[in-house]
């Protein structure tokens, strides 16, 4: 085998293998921590080999026939590796190495099977997420999707025993799966009339499909259970019941952004039709509106980084909109560099203190300086402040859009920017600074905390400066006010929030009481979740009591019946077998005088 | 000269009273002798058929009927006696073991 395809291939094989000895050899998995050191040491080779891949700027295509049929296989399986992969591949090993190993300090309390357990998902996840990052067609994409999604599931129920989190864990899969019928759906479309799942065939044959609107439409709709769109976004909230580092690999680096990743990757064919592309366009702006509001009063600080990231999701959906798919993915991957961070850092907070409420923690700043420095770092970086790496891909996500003449999702991700700064001061503010409220001496994390916080600190710094330094693409062409506003705006937030949250100039509760009806929406979710729950229980659960009636009255009721004929039936004719003798012969004597006469008579 | 039919119709009465007696009798010991009756009266009917049909065949059977008739009649009385040893009675109402 070639080593061009050697390389990208050990970065796939390794997880896998990680996976496979964890999942088989029970006592390794039982060990622990051993089994954490296994599996950190795969994506830890596997982050080396991606890292390879990236520096010597590999291009690989290669597929193997997997369903082979007369004229041309079915189906293959294979890898395409371009920049676009490359860049994913480094991301994904990065922090899913960065948090297995801050898992190992962060559930240092867990029993050791349990812990065991944990890393062997990890694995897993780390393996179906390179894979779905690696896939050159639709196919072997929507397989690992759906691996990624059940991992999604089993880590957000990592902590079963806990009612909230088996219901959250259930939840996301069952949304995220609504989004997937369409996905499969529009993937056999396109196979149907292009005969092929490949990406780089699928380019070529497109233009001739009929009906290439709905596929894609179908196709997006995929992306919008797996990347949090309204109105499918709400699982994403609830699956911070899962453990923090989760939060930060799964739902908010990599998993999520496996739609925009999607988007982009079938970005010809998306180009292919312009009224899709202006749906996702408004679709996301308007869902990175939308989860801004929610973010803004929200007081749980992982629920908070759970709609920002919703929020993210919603920009970079609207750059792939716009057509400016470059800069979205360039979002995607400086927005998976801090928001991990965010959520490591939030999770190092919610260790010390034991909650995830912002109100009763404050004045953690003398406590844990380094989380807080870490985390007003990926603050600055997600509100867009020059020069750390938000400040540049959201800047380029905001020209792709203007440049788009989209003025309404412009308009709209503008006002996102502001509540962005705004929210995530007001976590920063209330979280570190003011008055103490925890209880105890909250103390800072474990250096195998702190190490991953202070790598994604860094990065996110000097991948802003290098962005800084080369200018993004397409960066000339934004028109010159830009980057004043989008600093500007988020300016704007931070004072809000300094007002509002540390200098009390502005109580907060005068503010929601003057935006009364958007305050009152926003706390309730805009009614997403209830509507869901009562569509869930009126359509759902009315039609199962329906199904269950039908099947205890009439189906068993026909059982039944059936079974109490043949019953009572066999009771009657027990009564002619009298067990005597004679009474038997009686009947054969007289059946042979019968079949005496009818033999005469028949004659 | 008596002619085939009036063997054949002997035959049939001793077969009905037999199969009567076998039908009606409460005693298992005249059950017995209704089979006994029975099997006699196909015995009437091979001879009666040998004798009018020249063929010795039927004669040689009627030897071999004969033989097992004993045997099975043994065999009944046998398990008449042992039915009798168990349930103290021979009487064919009580004997209702097949009841269902």
């Amino acid at each position: 085998m070639a080593p061009s395809v050697g390389l990208p291939l050990a970065v796939l094989a390794l997880p896998f293998v990680a996976f496979v000895l964890l999942a088989v050899v029970a006592p390794l998995r039982r060990a622990g921590r051993l089994a954490g050191l296994v599996s950190i040491l795969a994506v830890g080779l596997a982050f080396a080999a991606a890292l390879i891949v990236w520096a010597r700027g590999l291009v690989v295509e290669a597929t193997w026939t997997w369903l082979p049929a007369d004229g041309g296989p079915i189906a293959s399986v294979g890898l395409l590796v371009d920049s676009l992969t490359q860049a994913m591949l480094v991301l994904v090993t990065l922090v899913s190495l960065l948090v297995q190993i801050y898992s190992l300090a962060y559930l240092h309390d867990e029993p050791p099977a349990s812990l065991g357990r944990y890393y062997t998902y990890q694995s897993l996840f780390a393996f179906s997420m390179l894979g779905l990052v690696l896939a050159p067609g639709f196919l072997q994409m929507f397989m690992f999707w759906e691996l990624v999604g059940l991992c999604s599931y089993l880590l957000i129920g990592y902590w079963y025993e806990r009612p909230a989190a088996a219901r959250a864990a259930v939840k996301a899969f069952w949304i995220t799966k609504l989004g997937d019928v369409g996905f499969i759906i529009g993937i056999v479309l396109l196979w149907s009339a292009t005969g092929t799942f490949e990406f780089t065939e699928l380019f070529e044959k497109a233009q001739a499909v009929s009906g290439l609107p709905l596929i894609m439409f179908l196709i997006y709709l995929g992306a919008v259970g797996k990347s949090a769109q309204f109105p499918l976004h709400v699982w994403l909230p609830d699956a911070m019941e899962g453990p923090t580092p989760v939060s930060a690999l799964i739902h908010a680096a990599t998993m999520v952004t496996a739609g925009v990743f999607m988007v982009t990757r079938a970005e010809p064919l998306f180009a292919l039709v312009p009224a899709v592309l202006t749906l996702i366009a408004w679709v996301g702006a308007f869902t990175a509106l939308l989860a801004a509001t929610m973010a803004c009063v929200e007081g749980d600080i992982k629920r908070v980084l759970a709609y920002s990231t919703v929020s993210q999701l919603g920009y970079m959906m609207a750059a792939a909109g716009a057509g400016a798919a470059q800069a979205g993915f360039l979002h995607l991957l400086t927005h998976g560099l801090f928001k991990a961070l965010l959520f490591l850092a939030a999770g190092a907070v919610i260790h010390a203190v034991g909650t995830n409420d912002i109100f009763r923690m404050g004045g953690l700043f003398r406590a844990m300086p380094h989380t807080a420095i870490v985390f007003i770092v990926g603050t600055l970086a997600l509100a867009g402040v020059p020069p750390l790496a938000g400040f540049f891909s959201k800047e380029a996500v905001l020209g792709g859009v203007w440049e788009a003449h989209l003025s309404g999702p412009f308009l709209m991700l503008a006002l996102t920017a502001l509540l962005t700064a705004f929210y995530m001061f007001r976590v920063v503010f209330i979280t570190f600074f003011g008055r103490a409220h925890a209880a105890g001496h909250p103390h800072e994390a474990p250096w195998l905390m702190r190490a991953p916080l202070w790598i994604l600190a860094l990065l996110t710094i000097l991948v802003g400066l290098r962005l800084a330094a080369s200018g993004v693409e397409g960066h000339e062409e934004a028109p010159g006010w830009l980057a004043p506003l989008s600093v500007g705006l988020a300016l704007v937030g931070f004072l809000l929030a300094w007002a509002m949250y540390q200098r009390g100039a502005i109580a907060p509760a005068r503010v929601a009481a003057v935006l009364g009806p958007l305050d009152f929406m926003a706390r309730r979710r805009y009614g997403l979740d209830a509507l869901y729950a009562g569509l869930y229980r009126g359509i759902m659960l009315g039609f199962s009591r329906l199904i269950g009636w039908i099947d205890r009255y009439l189906v068993d009721g026909l059982v039944n019946v059936l079974s109490a004929l043949t019953l009572r039936g066999g009771a009657r004719l027990r009564g002619i077998q009298s067990g005597q003798a004679q009474d038997y012969v009686y009947g054969v004597a007289f059946g042979v005088l019968l079949l005496i006469v009818w033999a005469q008579l028949w004659r | 000269m008596i002619g085939l039919p009036a063997y054949l119709t002997l035959a049939a009465l001793v077969f009905s009273i037999g199969l009567f007696g076998v039908l009606t009798r409460r005693n298992a010991v005249g059950i017995l002798l209704g089979i006994e009756l029975m099997l006699n009266a196909v015995n009437i009917n091979l001879v009666a058929f040998a004798r009018f049909s020249g063929n010795v065949t039927g004669l040689v059977f009627t030897l071999f009927t004969i033989a097992i008739t004993v045997a099975e009649v043994a065999v009944g009385l046998a398990i008449v006696i042992a039915i009798f040893r168990v349930r103290r009675t021979v009487e064919a109402d009580r004997l209702d073991l097949l009841r269902g």
